[in-house]
């Protein structure tokens, strides 16, 4: 993620509003770049579990429960839902919700400069 | 009985005790449902998916005196505790009272059912142990039951494993949260206490599809149970599934699993994968295990890996009924011997709270 030498700017600042998403091709990899709102961050498009356009899907929030029939929701927006399947990404982390240990898609790490949106690859 | 020397000093979870005829109950029941009884004519509870006729229904010698099987404390002792036999009997008496739709009488037939076995069966042998029978007509009657009677040798709460609506339903939890106070496990055994049948899609035909697919009802009630967050509001709880196969069980939690991961924002409060809450939770009776026919060691490894847990399993002999042909010995020949314990005496002493040491003295 980081330690990488290549830059890549892959939008104007204003391309990208808070809560929307650009899908960037670069060296046949295909990476969604997202604006949280408080900062950029960028996933591999690729879902871990059968390869579907994950960064394609739904844009929900985070639903947990202390018990039975309470339902806490909360980073609307954070939580990508894969088109294929349903299965639920953390786009702070690229950490799938399920098994967030071992099935996770690659991040990268993105930069504002000069009101150019910049990915580093 | 040569064959139970393998078998022998096990705890058998799965024991019938009968009712020998409806008046033995009398002396435990207000006056107003014996008058009630006598004046509209019951005759009595008898389940109708055991028909004492039915070649299935009972082993050979168990028809000993004049009720039916399994009614006679003494001859269930001689053939399933003495000798060679089990060193505890946890007895799940399956008089259906929760097949009335009245729940005032249930309950009290359900209060009078239990009583009778306190006094009947408790206190015939030390090595019986009872199933506290409930209704779930009325859930918070049968929690003041389970209060009423868990402990001295009340070590389970019996369902059937047919209820008016899918056990896991908030309306149920009163009958968990007894159960998880009191300490003891609620077991699930087939048989029909509302106006659904065992079978998900009607009632069948014929006593064979009942039998046949008496896994089917248990898969409904566990997928509810789990789904709807009974463990996750009661931790403590356990759930036995008596008389209705194992091997049935790592095919379900497969699907269950991976739907979870695709569908688990319906359900947030199920927080890890529904086959790590089941292997927490539940616990079968190996009679029947739905094998193939003949088993070695390496099909033994294979299944044990995917239930996840030899301590997921309870021996039983299902005296007296006689069902399922399989050789009780089939599973346990392939078993190591630490494995072998935990089936016949671990998991059961864990579960039920059996004292460590076979107990000697009669009589607490």
């Amino acid at each position: 993620m980081t330690g990488s030498n290549r830059h890549v700017v892959v939008a104007a600042a204003d391309e990208i509003p808070p809560g929307g998403r650009k899908i960037v091709h670069i060296d046949g990899r295909s990476v969604g770049v997202f604006n949280l709102g408080d900062r950029y961050v960028a996933l591999r498009n690729t879902c871990p579990h059968e390869g579907a356009p994950l960064c394609e899907g739904a844009l929900s929030g985070a639903l947990t429960s202390p018990r039975p029939g309470e339902y806490h929701y909360e980073r609307r927006g954070e939580i990508l839902r894969c088109p294929w399947h349903q299965w639920e990404f953390d786009l702070r982390t690229g950490r799938s919700w399920v098994d967030p240990e071992r099935l996770r898609v690659r991040s990268y790490s993105v930069t504002c400069e000069n009101d150019h949106v910049v990915l580093h690859l | 009985m040569g064959t139970m020397s393998a078998t022998a000093d096990a705890v058998d979870c799965d024991v019938h005790n009968a009712v020998p005829r409806l008046s033995a109950l009398f002396p435990f029941l207000p006056d107003s449902w014996v008058d009630y009884c006598r004046e509209t004519g019951v005759e009595g509870f008898d389940p109708a998916f055991y028909p004492p006729g039915a070649p299935l229904s009972a082993r050979p010698g168990s028809r000993a005196g004049e009720g039916p099987p399994g009614s006679d404390p003494d001859v269930v002792r001689a053939h399933v505790l003495d000798g060679a036999g089990a060193r505890y009997a946890i007895l799940n008496c399956l008089y259906a009272v929760q097949a009335l739709h009245n729940p005032d009488w249930a309950a009290s037939m359900a209060r009078a059912l239990n009583d009778w076995q306190a006094a009947t069966w408790l206190a015939a042998d030390t090595r019986f142990r009872a199933s506290i029978v409930v209704s779930t007509r009325d859930p918070h009657a049968a929690a003041q039951e389970i209060e009423r009677r868990a402990g001295r040798g009340f070590v389970q709460v019996l369902l059937p494993a047919s209820a008016p609506a899918p056990l896991g339903q908030r309306s149920y939890w009163p009958i968990y949260a007894a159960a998880e106070a009191a300490d003891v496990p609620v077991a699930l055994h087939p048989g029909v206490g509302g106006a659904n049948p065992l079978s998900p899609v009607g009632w069948p035909s014929h006593y064979i599809e009942d039998y046949a697919c008496a896994a089917l009802t248990l898969q409904s009630q566990i997928t509810s149970m789990v789904a709807e967050g009974v463990f996750a509001a009661h931790p403590g709880l356990q759930v036995v599934l008596l008389e209705s196969g194992v091997t049935w069980l790592p095919s379900l939690m497969w699907r269950f699993d991976k739907n979870w991961k695709a569908l688990r924002r319906e359900v947030p409060w199920v927080e890890r994968p529904p086959s790590h809450v089941i292997r927490e939770h539940v616990l079968l009776s190996t009679t029947p295990f739905d094998a193939p026919p003949a088993i070695d060691r390496a099909w033994v490894d294979r299944f044990l890996t995917q239930l996840g847990s030899v301590r997921m399993l309870l021996h039983a002999g299902d005296y007296p009924h006689w069902h399922h042909g399989d050789a009780p010995t089939a599973l346990l020949e392939q078993l190591s011997p630490a494995e072998r314990e935990l089936v016949l005496h671990g998991n059961a002493a864990r579960v039920y709270r059996l004292p460590e040491e076979i107990g000697c003295a009669r009589g607490h």
